[in-house]
């Protein structure tokens, strides 16, 4: 059969995955290209640089709790903060598409300029294209962003110790919740908000600690599990995840329980994963949940020796499952 | 949350898998208790329950997923309409099962009309606001769904909408519950009753397997403590051999059930046999619609007959629904066949034992887990 692009290749499950290494690396291959990473980090004149992009195709456009261009400037600056890089500037793009009313795209833009004041970056450069009605679904966005790395932070992989705490900064799943509760068939109102923010704030913040932290992720597409199963892939160290210590509001756990849907595949829009030394990990914590952004913040899981390569679930009974990665999309355009 | 929360309640999860261990050495031989709810099977894997059992104790996944036990034939049929110009509205889990050499997902990517739904009422209502397409919904699901389809033929009767129709794979869960005792291949020492079944039609429909095969009967609702509870009346109910039909889902079920969708279900459709997937047919275990309702009934309105030739695709669903063997038994499972490669639609529904084992719980971790 001729293989195709299904959703799934979207979500940042497996199938993602899969286009990453089979398609975009054999071919973009280079060393910059960390296929891992959600930034790209190089020098330029001795400054390390971190340069990142993504693409925002979310439905609706407004939800509770934000709407496309304030996602479409957070998720950028939150993929420069977690590589340790305060965002400086960001570009723009804009695909149209015909018949939508200007003052949507005035709504929009604001937002983007608001968001931009909260992270501390300029829109620095942009473009505008217009596609025949049909051809979109009134706006997609394209944002990149540029951002220096501190040379007090050192992040990777190769850090990453057994022992070492996984720490969440706040409750999973809003998002997603919020946006597929905007879906007219299913009609759940306003009940949860997105966390939709920018987190730049919440990694300064921590600044005396960044010697503690090893690495770093903002869980969007393919929630927890999904981003813990890449980091873990082909390691030779595994991961345990407490569902007990996992924060979730009680809304989003309501509306998961009604729909069958896990919300630890859920994506988050305003969450970070840390992995910290085990030493510091509860006063990290304390500094996290003194910040807005991070108040519900929870040491979640941990660092051990095996089974390598793989993130094993203590359920919230006490037994033990494998959590694997998201085979088909539970939710498609959530940003 | 409520009702939700206290049964996920750690300290008495092990206080009742301490009680069954003690319970289970009683009996000593080996139990084999059969989950015949697909929404079972996979909580006793996601909440990781097996690990709470003593090894004597086994549980069986049985032919409780509505996707799965959907034949070929049909979803030969629903591909028929669609190529014939009628808008298909199914639900999601429909898409990818493989019919004889095409599924529905295929025929959608050829441009036919097929919309996925989460209710027939939506259904009804694309009907409704597209009256010059002829809607079909495919209704297939147990006695859980059955009532929500009887009550979109009977709002259609209502509002005099006529192009909507069914095309009804409607299937009975008791029937097939005999079937698999009397089948000396599976051998069975308990039932754990499905909940969302039983909500609809009761626990009093079980009491034949207790009066005419003194198998043990409970009903059990979803959560950790339902399911192992459940597990600890079963075998309190074999080691006293006092055997009845056990209600543990007491919140939502009552013996006679929902009086209102069963009366519903009376007055749309009529019991018929049904062939099941991996089984063949089984006596009076499926539903058709009755004749004061045929316009709404596409097979009446619009019949085509289909040749449904499966392939024999290697795949061991059949033997898996009625619980003979393991999915992992399968020299499919995982490698060629899994979810982004599904053979069999064990694979394809998430509530497919297939599908289940493969998310929360491959062979070779199990064994890891153990160490």
């Amino acid at each position: 059969m001729k293989q195709v692009i299904r959703l799934a290749h979207g979500n940042g499950g497996k199938l993602t995955q899969e286009l990453i290494r089979n398609v975009f690396f054999p071919c973009f291959n280079n060393s910059f290209l960390a296929p891992l990473s959600d930034s790209a980090v190089f020098k330029l004149n001795g400054t390390e640089v971190a340069f990142t992009t993504d693409s925002y195709v979310i439905k609706p456009i407004f939800f509770p709790g934000g709407d496309i261009g304030k996602l479409s400037v957070s998720g950028t600056v939150n993929d420069l903060a977690v590589m340790g890089a305060k965002p400086l500037f960001i570009s723009c793009s804009l695909i149209i598409e015909e018949g939508l009313p200007l003052s949507t795209l005035k709504k929009i833009i604001w937002s983007i300029q608001e968001t931009a004041i909260k992270s501390g970056v300029k829109v620095i450069t942009g473009d505008t294209k217009v596609v025949e009605k049909g051809s979109g679904d009134s706006i997609f966005i394209n944002t990149a962003g540029i951002g220096v790395v501190s040379s007090e932070i050192k992040l990777g992989f190769d850090r990453i110790e057994v022992g070492d705490r996984i720490i969440i900064s706040g409750t999973i799943g809003d998002h997603s919740i919020a946006v597929l509760s905007q879906r007219e068939e299913l009609g759940f109102g306003e009940s949860v908000s997105s966390d939709c923010a920018p987190l730049y704030e919440l990694v300064e913040k921590l600044k005396p600690y960044w010697k503690d932290i090893k690495f770093m992720r903002d869980p969007t597409r393919g929630g927890i599990a999904g981003i813990l199963n890449e980091i873990v892939q082909g390691r030779n160290f595994g991961i345990e995840l407490w569902e007990r210590e996992i924060p979730l509001k009680e809304e989003t756990m309501a509306i998961c329980e009604l729909l069958g849907i896990d919300p630890l595949y859920l994506a988050n829009e305003g969450k970070i994963i840390f992995f910290v030394n085990e030493k510091n990990a509860n006063e990290i914590v304390e500094v996290l949940r003194n910040h807005p952004l991070g108040e519900k913040a929870n040491v979640v899981g941990e660092v051990v020796a095996g089974p390598p390569g793989k993130v094993y679930l203590e359920t919230i009974i006490g037994t033990k499952r494998v959590l694997d990665m998201l085979v088909e999309d539970q939710l498609p355009r959530i940003c | 949350m409520k009702y939700v929360f206290e049964f996920r309640n750690q300290n008495l999860t092990r206080a009742i898998a301490r009680k069954i261990s003690q319970v289970a050495e009683k009996i000593g031989r080996e139990v084999r208790l059969m989950e015949v709810c697909g929404t079972h099977a996979m909580a006793i894997l996601k909440f990781g329950i097996k690990e709470l059992l003593p090894p004597n104790v086994k549980l069986v996944s049985g032919p409780g997923c509505p996707v799965c036990v959907t034949p070929d034939e049909y979803i030969d049929l629903a591909c028929t309409y669609a190529r014939d110009g009628f808008l298909v509205a199914t639900f999601g889990d429909m898409m990818r099962v493989p019919g004889s050499n095409t599924s529905l997902i295929r025929e959608k990517s050829k441009g036919r009309k097929i919309k996925v739904v989460y209710s027939p009422m939506d259904a009804l209502e694309l009907a409704r606001s597209l009256p010059m397409e002829r809607v079909v919904f495919l209704g297939i699901g147990f006695e859980t769904t059955a009532p929500g389809v009887a009550a979109s033929i009977s709002a259609a009767e209502e509002m005099g909408i006529k192009n909507f129709m069914v095309l009804c794979g409607h299937k009975l869960i008791p029937p097939a519950m005999r079937v698999l005792v009397e089948d000396p291949r599976v051998r069975i020492d308990g039932f754990l009753c499905p909940g969302h079944v039983s909500a609809i039609i009761g626990s009093r429909p079980y009491e034949f397997l207790v009066k005419n095969y003194g198998i043990p009967c409970v009903v059990a609702g979803f959560e950790p403590v339902d399911i192992l509870q459940s597990i600890n009346l079963l075998l309190s109910q074999i080691s006293s051999k006092k055997i009845k039909v056990e209600n543990e889902y007491t919140r939502v079920v009552t013996p006679d059930g929902n009086l209102k969708a069963k009366q519903l279900m009376e007055k749309v459709f009529n019991i018929s046999d049904s062939q099941w997937r991996g089984i063949g047919v089984i006596k009076d275990s499926g539903l058709i619609i009755s004749d004061k309702y045929s316009l709404w009934d596409i097979q009446a309105r619009f019949p085509v007959k289909v040749s449904s030739s499966p392939e024999d695709r290697g795949c061991r669903c059949g033997e898996v629904l009625q619980g003979l063997i393991e999915p992992e038994d399968c020299a499919l499972f995982g490698d060629p066949c899994n979810p982004y490669n599904p053979f069999g639609p064990c694979m394809v529904s998430t509530e497919g034992a297939c599908n289940i084992h493969y998310r929360f719980g491959h062979k070779e971790d199990k064994i890891e887990a153990g160490n």
